[in-house]
């Protein structure tokens, strides 16, 4: 499912949104979720998961074309937790 | 999260969120990925039964086979958070 299928779904199950409202709401939902983590805080969704932020030390790599040696700074990545309902969801289809 | 900008009510954006996961959910719940440019991607790994440890008795007791939810972070969430957040490591 893409990002349009989400939104025509969600349009078609509140029929009294306008599709284009659909879409914004999509927009304001994943716009919070961003800059929530960009702020460095974290999102718990019940039943779905957690949004938080994982801390990657600073290293040396290297430029795999020159093979020269390269800082790379300190960062935080965004990381996602399902959650327990989430988990369960998807491993009881399985079988 | 606030809503006034849809023009929803508390109640109607509540719902328009319980929607949004719910939704996500069930395609996962039916094996397919879950695309949202700009975001990420949401993917199921099928991962193979392996051997494991009860950590507080040191039992070895096998770790089933399972699908798990693994999400993947898109180019633009990266960015937004590299450039913006240089806090001290959380708890």
């Amino acid at each position: 499912m893409t990002r349009s299928d989400l939104i025509a779904r969600l349009a078609e199950l509140h029929p009294q949104l306008l599709a284009k409202d659909a879409e914004l709401a999509v927009k304001v939902i994943l716009d919070a979720l961003s800059s929530t983590l960009s702020r460095g805080g974290r999102v718990e969704i019940r039943g779905f998961g957690s949004f938080g932020l994982n801390y990657r030390p600073p290293r040396l790599g290297r430029n795999p074309k020159t093979g020269d040696k390269v800082k790379v700074p300190a960062k935080y990545v965004p990381h996602f937790k399902a959650g327990k309902e989430l988990r369960e969801r998807v491993c009881q289809e399985e079988s | 999260m606030l809503f006034a900008k849809v023009g929803l009510n508390k109640c109607e954006a509540k719902d328009m969120v319980e929607a949004f996961f719910e939704e996500i959910r069930l395609q996962l719940e039916q094996g397919e990925s879950v695309k949202l440019s700009g975001f990420g991607n949401f993917q199921l790994r099928d991962k193979p039964q392996r051997p494991g440890r009860n950590p507080k008795t040191g039992m070895e007791i096998p770790i089933s086979a399972r699908r798990v939810v693994t999400f993947h972070p898109s180019q633009k969430l990266k960015t937004m958070v590299e450039k913006s957040y240089h806090g001290t490591p959380q708890a």
